[in-house]
């Protein structure tokens, strides 16, 4: 090869160096789509139709709210801390992002296995912190403060319960590298969710409040706060807040993914079916299905259209259904390609079904009480991750040690669990005595008036 | 691997200058921070020796270091809180309570 | 290993600058975060020594967890009053004096006598993936000082929940 480069070099540099470019470029319009469907789940929930006017059924809206987004003007306040107010976004989004670099997306789509994966990204995700805590308090508003010591305290309380959760699953898998993780749940031939599903469980609520998403969205609760440690940000600023915030959505559900839903592995990936005679297995065939089944449909709410514009848009939209379903299909019959299409493809299947958990919950749920979601935190996560921990690991002990069968051991130990966990909700729903603090011991306003 | 010399540079380097923080400043957090910047110095001194040696011996010190380093924030901050509570002062050379 | 000593001069530079920084800032949240900037610092010096699983505590302990307590308490503390005091202490001319001496002597101490310390470059062998290793060491070979932080721990936990009492 010219100029020296190996083979071997370009999948150790430059392919790396793809992805992240890749995942850096198709991020923010992710982040842009998964709001769109926020918007339609919500409307649909609600009864209503979603946003209609920007493409066929709202299709272009996140590309026409970016560009809104770029044209506002950028207002620094006039007592804030400028150089603070200017960096706490920037690390917000970057904390996020860096995240990815140990994300397995497929067998073959990761940037970096890490040795250390897991706890690489738990240590990257727990620094976005500081973006909130140092908007809100450069922000020099009381809102803005008020909401960023919220989503402190509460970040660092559900930061716990999700480490704890995590860990059984670590036990489970017996490596901290994500990949390793997948590779565990293959041989093992089962999903860690069935193993340990309270560790999901507790993840998930976890993962929830550590997203600061509804119900758990007091630290930017509009109806008290404004719009917390966001309230003085607007235009290019607040949107890279945004795109932190869908980010990380999207960082927590790989890791739940990777962890307790089998990562790439394809559904029933022990199932081998065949029909009509096909050299694919039946399952192999529902990625490109479920693409053409898209398109197809698409091609329905194409033709309903009135506007020849929004014909236009929706049949771009079938066009490209039908390059993926295509692509799916043929990577069908080529051994190399295959494992790592098709994985990236299951893996974006279930971040988004977990997603859409997210979404769920945002609209069925009402918001907690301040003290309420501490309580729950500490007082019936916590407990409840650190048993579920130690029966996880009696169980492995039971499976390894004294040759149980592991699914006697698991069940064994997770029925355990479950009564501690009703013991745990029966406590909780004794009253408690909520002390709320003086007047004189409200946290001062942002950096002060001097500057 | 550099030679060691030059971690040790570094981590002096920084063990004065928390040193200094320690010894000059007036606010008792940034007192609390050097501290911090000083057992990190130490660190970096530990996990260069353990490269050196080639065991994870050093890296396990490392991990004590950390944990009192915890221990100590918890209760050092705990203490700066409950003094604020008694007098707002953050400042080490107003806290002279027991001075006369 | 030119990519070694590179990495190596830049993560102590910015070391070294932050903690100045961090020093001689007046704003006590602007030290906390550029002692945080240190933090992140040291730990890419521990990924240069081939440790990543220090690397990673260093990062969830000391940035995610101890600063995060740090930059809470400074904003419950936050005093106007304090950011037009006086940053340094009447004899910090002193004391400023002495440090440098004692890093001076130092100095000179390593350079005249550093050959008794039996100080190698470094083995080239690089280190085998070390969170298994740190974990087997640990439970091993110092199982009982790992108690011992245990406790010191839960101590310090009583501790912090005594001081955050109402009344002391």
């Amino acid at each position: 090869m010219p100029f020296g480069i190996e083979f071997d070099d370009i999948r150790q540099y430059i392919a790396p160096v793809i992805y992240a470019l890749v995942i850096v470029a198709v991020l923010p319009l992710m982040a842009g789509y998964i709001v769109l469907l926020e918007r339609k789940v919500m409307a649909h929930m609600q009864a209503r139709m979603g946003p209609m006017r920007v493409g066929p059924h709202g299709l272009l809206q996140p590309i026409a709210d970016a560009v809104k987004l770029l044209l506002k003007e950028d207002i620094t306040p006039k007592n804030a801390d400028a150089l603070m107010f200017w960096l706490a976004p920037l690390l917000s989004v970057t904390m996020a992002l860096l995240a990815y670099a140990a994300l397995p997306f497929g067998p073959a789509f990761q940037i970096a296995d890490l040795d250390v994966g897991l706890l690489f990204i738990l240590a990257i995700s727990s620094l976005g912190i500081y973006g909130i805590v140092l908007g809100g308090w450069a922000s020099n508003s009381h809102y803005s403060l008020l909401g960023a010591l919220r989503s402190a305290a509460q970040l660092v309380s559900y930061e716990t319960a999700a480490g704890l959760a995590l860990v059984s699953g670590l036990l489970l898998g017996g490596t901290l590298s994500m990949k390793g993780l997948v590779e565990a749940q293959d041989s093992q031939g089962v999903w860690f969710i069935f193993v340990a599903p309270f560790s999901f469980f507790i993840y998930l609520i976890a993962s929830i409040a550590e997203t600061n998403r509804a119900p758990f969205d007091l630290p930017e609760a509009e109806s008290e706060l404004v719009a917390g440690y966001m309230t003085e940000y607007s235009g290019f600023r607040w949107s890279l807040y945004f795109l932190a915030e869908y980010a990380n959505m999207i960082v927590v559900s790989g890791i739940a993914v990777t962890l307790f839903l089998g990562g790439w592995m394809r559904p029933l990936s022990g199932v081998h079916a065949h029909i009509f005679g096909l050299p694919y297995e039946l399952l192999d065939l529902l990625p490109a299905l479920i693409f053409f089944g898209l398109a197809a449909w698409c091609t329905k709410l194409a033709l309903r259209q009135g506007e020849q514009i929004q014909k236009m848009v929706m049949f771009l939209f079938v066009g490209l259904f039908v390059v993926l379903g295509a692509a799916m299909a043929w990577s069908l019959t080529s051994t190399s390609l295959m494992p790592g299409i098709h994985g990236a493809f299951w893996f974006i299947v279930k971040v988004l079904v977990y997603l859409y958990g997210f979404l769920w919950f945002r609209f069925t749920f009402p918001r907690y009480r301040f003290d309420q979601l501490m309580k729950l935190g500490w007082q019936f996560l916590i407990p409840l991750a650190l048993v579920n921990l130690v029966m996880i690991g009696i169980g492995i002990v039971l499976a390894q040690q004294f040759l149980w069968p592991l699914s006697l051991a698991m069940i064994a130990a997770n029925v355990v669990t479950l009564i501690v966990a009703f013991w745990l909700v029966r406590q909780g729903d004794k009253p408690s005595i909520v002390v709320l603090p003086a007047e004189d011991e409200l946290p001062a306003a942002g950096p002060g008036e001097i500057r | 691997m550099l030679p060691v010399s030059h971690y040790i540079y570094l981590s002096l380097a920084l063990f004065i200058i928390g040193v200094i923080g320690v010894l000059t400043r007036r606010n008792v957090i940034i007192i609390l921070m050097s501290i911090e910047l000083i057992l990190n110095a130490v660190n970096i001194n530990l996990m260069a020796f353990s490269r050196m040696w080639g065991s994870v011996d050093g890296q396990i010190f490392a991990i004590f270091i950390i944990t009192d380093a915890a221990a100590e924030a918890a209760v050092g901050l705990g203490i700066i809180i409950a003094f604020f509570r008694n007098r707002p002062t953050v400042l080490a050379d107003e806290m002279d309570l027991l001075k006369w | 290993m030119m990519l070694d000593s590179i990495l190596f001069y830049f993560f102590a530079a910015l070391a070294v600058g932050s903690a100045i920084l961090m020093v001689t800032r007046r704003n006590a949240v602007h030290s906390a975060v550029f002692l945080i900037s240190t933090l992140l610092a040291i730990a890419g010096i521990f990924l240069q020594l081939q440790a990543e699983f220090l690397f990673v505590v260093q990062i969830i302990l000391y940035v995610g967890g101890i600063m995060v307590l740090f930059v809470f308490v400074i904003m419950l503390v936050n005093l106007d009053v304090a950011v037009r005091q006086m940053k340094f202490n009447r004899q910090s001319w002193v004391a400023g004096l002495l440090a440098l001496v004692l890093g001076g002597l130092a100095v000179v101490v390593y350079r005249s006598g550093g050959g008794a310390f039996n100080l190698m470059g470094a083995p080239a062998t690089t280190m085998p993936p070390n969170a298994e290793q740190v974990g087997t060491v640990l439970f091993q070979k110092y199982f009982l000082p790992f108690e011992i932080a245990s406790i010191l721990l839960l101590v310090a936990m009583i501790g912090a929940v005594v001081m955050a009492k109402r009344k002391i």
